[in-house]
């Protein structure tokens, strides 16, 4: 019995050798880890939004800032369990809110479904009293909370509407992205457009309550309060002044046709007003969007107010490219400042006779004097010549200009554009004939399978045929010509503010590149713009009829643009120069018809309010391209 | 026919030595009284809030407890446990009359039925059946020493264990079931059963667990609720499935690693606090311990039960007669196989089998059990004493 005895206490003390090695393992030698366990079981963060930033004009004139609004949330983890006593919450809940319970049953759902751990916004700005009533009734609300959250206002309504953008619950592929690492699960971010590019600056940092919790996850107590940082304020280049003015000129001059406009300074780059028509009131991003609401921004029988026509809207520019052709032209040698050519109102190349409209010529003009009149002939030859050239000049030299390519604006969603050349229309004709062979159909209406002619290229020299190009576009373009040959990188930021005002950051890209523009070039072709907005028979010279030409002189070029199965769109591109305030103006209207009846009457009016001169609408006689 | 084989045949039968009154083991009820003490510091810091406005509910209860557990420790140290002998058949009868009628009439706690609603207390039959199974598979032996080596007698033995074992972990109580198997192979060992007989007991069992665990399920017999089977194998991966049968286990093993050298206090300890240990007044007491007191504190609990196993090994060698040394024997296998499941279940090194902590974790029927237990032992070490005294004198551990 000794032997089993001596066994039965070996056995024991193998065992209590085992317990306490393994004791000595987890409390003393891995200790830390678990202390980090028991404390993330234990610690809960409430969220506490952080102000988001303003957004400010160049004089400090708030676009678009805060406001609290209570907000009835649901906390499913709290919500009773799914049958009848989640349906009994609904329903009361529906009876505070005027909802019905299957409505609200379908946003839970819906929401649940985007971001699955986040509380479901039910409502966002509920009267007081409703609030009020489910607080003081907590219990009868079991998984429901009213909290005041900051919310998106625009005191100044429909302006600007389509750069600002607007904000949203981060979704759950954001989340993964690099720009947003970091930020709260629940947070609010910017989705579009500025609020989406200065995201960073403006959406500050949460702050966080932390509690104390049990393993139900109620309340044991109150551990600390992380502050939240409030987002930086945005500065703007914009001058909400001349925002209004542009979009008014606009819808007065348009009647009604959709439209936009661009106002750039050509020293920097700074965007002064930049509007699309028509418009819309921004806070119907400030809650959730309802899809009939979203359609009518987005439809074509409403104009789709929030398509940004100034940057993504892509058009031909008519007769306003008519200045880089001349460039194109002069830099290789086709023509110089002198070179005469007969514009008799029409110009045969191959088979097919271009004409000017009406089959008005201009006589014998050289390259100031065309520019004036808008002699198309001229332009049409100059074209023609380039054609041969190696390296196809013409095309080149939009590009240098900045068309066909994005200008690098501070806004998301910018329209490339397009500058047709040979390579372009070969590059049409292998998607038409790739997607042919590949669908079994005759026709896949990508190309004619045409290949690139000379009528092409005297199309372009007008700005007609396959170009397009954004507002934005062509006020670049015009910068870079009225400055000597900075491209510039346009842009909206300005600065980036504390919340007090206090200066951060300054937002000053440098040009994108230089393109030398020998100035006896230069001075030709202005000196044809400025013609034709002042002289006796310049295309936009009675539009500007009574304006101070002496000290604002005006560098303008008309443009109509044909496009296919709809009326002519109106085009208007100028520049003013002016020692503090220089300005080049870019203005569009869809349908407006010719240059000088619609687009340039409305550039009148936005100049007239940057330079404080009294305002006068005149819609001019010109019936040139 | 008087079977004892150790006794003295000088000794009047029947009637103990006046002396016996002074034999007592004093570091054995050093052990049980620091354990009783642990058990009530303890549920009185974990249990404060988990009534509300009866902060000492859990810790008067167990007073009361371990009160009339003391006296019945008295009683049992003051009679002759070699009589319980002859009240082998009565014993076993009551063991298997209280386990079916807690089958019969028992109220469920968690899913399982596991006790009889008494006025002020309800009863777990299977706890007070341990140490019952004890004296009955003891006498038996005795009776059957001169046999000791023949495969009936082990037989025998580990039948009378099974049949209750069975119907207890139909209850379903898991735990006890596997106690009382334990007891009846602790009894076997003592009385020197053939080490044949126990590797032919392993081999039938490794085959038993195959079939219930892998084979059954197969044919499509349940003979494990799944939730036991579950429970026995999380511990085997517990960050496999957090949510459930590895939680108890993971937020075990966070309470206890949190406490580190010295433990986080009361107010601190954040697993006992907010609930996430789960049954912290019962089974997971031990975590409680480590979380609140650290290795310092566990390692003196340990200890504790180190001491009490110890002296329960020493009285098996001092004990007058077979049947005092079975007992022993019995209680020894029962008390080290309840403390290391339990608490190698709270270190997740072991399986979560629902054994209670002997003498720490809140429960009548479960200290009363191991109360009278340790009263056996010291009316086992009473009566050696008292037998060996006549023939010399002087304290002797």
């Amino acid at each position: 019995m000794a032997l089993r005895v001596a066994v039965l206490g070996g056995i024991a003390l193998v065992l209590f050798a085992v317990v306490f090695f393994r004791l000595w393992y987890l409390e003393v030698l891995s200790g830390d880890q678990y202390v980090v366990q028991a404390n993330e079981n234990q610690v809960r963060e409430v969220r506490i939004q952080a102000p988001r930033g303003d957004i400010v004009d160049r004089y400090g004139r708030p676009i678009v800032r805060n406001r609290m609004a209570n907000t009835v949330q649901i906390e499913l983890a709290r919500l009773p369990a799914p049958g009848a006593p989640r349906r009994r919450v609904y329903r009361r809940l529906g009876e505070v809110l005027q909802m019905s319970p299957r409505e609200i049953q379908r946003t839970v759902v819906e929401q649940r479904k985007a971001l699955p751990y986040a509380n479901v916004t039910v409502k966002q700005d509920v009267s007081l009293s409703a609030m009020n009533y489910i607080k003081e009734r907590q219990p009868r609300f079991p998984g429901v909370t009213v909290e005041p959250v900051f919310l998106r206002r625009y005191p100044y309504g429909h302006l600007a509407a389509q750069m600002l953008g607007y904000v949203g619950r981060i979704t759950r592929k954001e989340l993964k992205e690099e720009r947003f690492k970091g930020v709260h699960p629940q947070a609010v971010v910017g989705q579009a457009g500025l609020e989406w590019q200065y995201d960073r600056y403006l959406r500050g940092r949460d702050g966080a309550t932390l509690l104390s919790i049990n393993s139900l996850g109620q309340s044991r107590g109150f551990l600390r309060r992380r502050e939240p940082v409030p987002g930086r304020n945005l500065k703007l280049s914009l001058d909400l002044g001349l925002q209004q003015a542009g979009q008014i000129a606009l819808a007065r001059a348009g009647h009604g046709n959709p439209g936009g406009f661009v106002a750039l300074d050509p020293r920097n780059g700074q965007v002064l007003a930049l509007g699309s028509v028509p418009s819309f009131n921004p806070t119907v991003f400030a809650k959730p969007l309802l899809q009939s609401t979203y359609r009518a921004l987005t439809s074509q029988s409403t104009g789709a107010p929030l398509f940004n026509r100034a940057i993504a809207g892509a058009y031909p520019t008519g007769s306003t490219f008519k200045p880089i052709t001349a460039l194109a032209g002069l830099s290789s040698g086709v023509i110089t400042p002198f070179t005469v050519i007969n514009d008799a109102g029409c110009l045969t190349v191959g088979l097919t006779r271009f004409c000017s409209p009406g089959n008005v010529g201009h006589g014998a003009v050289a390259l100031s004097r065309a520019i004036q009149v808008s002699s198309d002939v001229f332009f049409y030859t100059v074209g023609r010549d380039l054609d041969p050239i190696k390296g196809q000049p013409l095309q080149h030299w939009a590009r240098k200009l900045g068309l066909g390519r994005k200008t690098g604006i501070d806004v998301p969603e910018e329209a490339r554009g397009n500058v047709p050349d040979r390579a372009w229309r070969a590059r049409l004709g292998r998607a038409e004939l790739r997607c042919r062979r590949a669908k079994h159909v005759p026709t896949c209406g990508i190309s004619d399978m045409r290949a690139w002619s000379t009528g092409d290229n005297v199309n372009l020299s007008i700005g007609q045929g396959d170009l397009l190009a954004s507002p934005l576009q062509m006020a670049v373009a015009y910068s870079t010509i009225a400055n000597g040959g900075k491209v510039l990188r346009p842009h909206l930021g300005l600065e980036v503010d504390d919340s007090e005002g206090r200066l951060i950051q300054e937002i000053d890209p440098p040009p994108s590149r230089r393109v030398k523009i020998p100035p006896a070039y230069r001075d030709a072709i202005m000196q044809g713009l400025h013609a034709a907005a002042s002289a006796p028979g310049g295309t936009s010279a009675d539009v500007f009829a009574g304006w101070p030409q002496a000290h604002l002189p005006v560098f303008g070029k008309t443009g109509t643009a044909q496009r296919p199965n709809q009326p002519d769109q109106s085009w208007y591109v100028c520049y003013v120069p002016n020692r503090t305030r220089p300005i080049v103006l870019a203005v569009t209207i869809e349908r407006g018809g010719f240059g000088a009846s619609a687009a340039a009457p409305a550039a009148r009016l936005i100049l007239s309010k940057w330079f404080g001169v009294k305002a006068k609408f005149i819609a001019g006689k010109s019936r040139t391209q | 026919m008087n079977t004892t084989p150790i006794h003295d045949p000088k000794a009047p039968a029947g009637t103990p030595p006046r002396s016996t009154l002074l034999f007592f083991d004093p570091l054995l009820l050093l052990a049980t009284l620091g354990l009783a003490a642990c058990s009530l510091i303890v549920l009185k810091g974990a249990t404060r809030d988990d009534i509300p406005g009866q902060p000492d509910y859990f810790v008067t209860r167990q007073g009361v407890y371990f009160g009339v557990g003391l006296i019945l420790l008295t009683i049992l140290w003051r009679i002759d446990y070699s009589r319980l002998r002859e009240l082998r058949y009565g014993i076993y009868g009551l063991l298997m009359t209280s386990i079916l009628a807690v089958l019969a009439l028992g109220v469920t706690a968690k899913g399982a039925q596991r006790a009889i609603q008494l006025p002020f207390f309800s009863f777990q039959a299977s706890e007070l059946g341990k140490v019952l199974l004890v004296v009955t598979l003891a006498a038996v032996v005795v009776e059957r020493s001169r046999n000791i080596g023949q495969r009936e007698t082990t037989a025998l033995v580990m039948l009378l264990a099974l049949v209750p074992a069975f119907f207890v972990i139909a209850q379903p109580d898991l735990g006890s079931g596997l106690v009382y198997i334990v007891i009846a192979l602790a009894v076997l060992f003592v009385a020197g059963a053939s080490w044949r007989h126990f590797a032919g007991l392993f081999a039938l069992a490794a085959v038993a667990v195959t079939l219930v665990l892998v084979g059954a399920p197969a044919a499509g017999v349940q003979v494990l609720k799944p939730y036991q089977v579950d429970r026995l194998t999380a511990f085997l991966n517990p960050t496999d499935n957090p949510q459930k049968q590895g939680y108890q286990q993971l937020q075990s093993k966070i309470a206890i690693g949190a406490g580190q050298k010295t433990g986080r206090g009361e107010r601190n300890a954040t697993q006992t606090k907010g609930n996430f240990l789960p049954e912290h007044h019962t089974d997971f007491i031990f975590a409680v311990v480590g979380e609140r007191f650290g290795f310092v504190g566990a390692a003196l609990v340990l200890s504790l039960y180190a001491l009490l196993i110890w002296r329960a090994l020493r009285i098996l060698t001092v004990a007058k007669n077979l049947f005092g040394a079975l007992v022993a024997g019995g209680v020894v296998g029962m008390l080290l196989f309840q403390v290391f499941v339990n608490v190698g279940m709270t270190l997740g090194i072991m399986p979560i089998t629902g054994i209670p902590l002997p003498l720490m974790s809140y429960g009548g029927s479960s200290v009363l059990t191991t109360l009278l237990a340790l009263g056996l032992l010291q009316s086992i070490y009473a009566q050696g004493r008292a037998a060996s005294a006549h023939k010399s004198f002087g304290p002797r551990l």
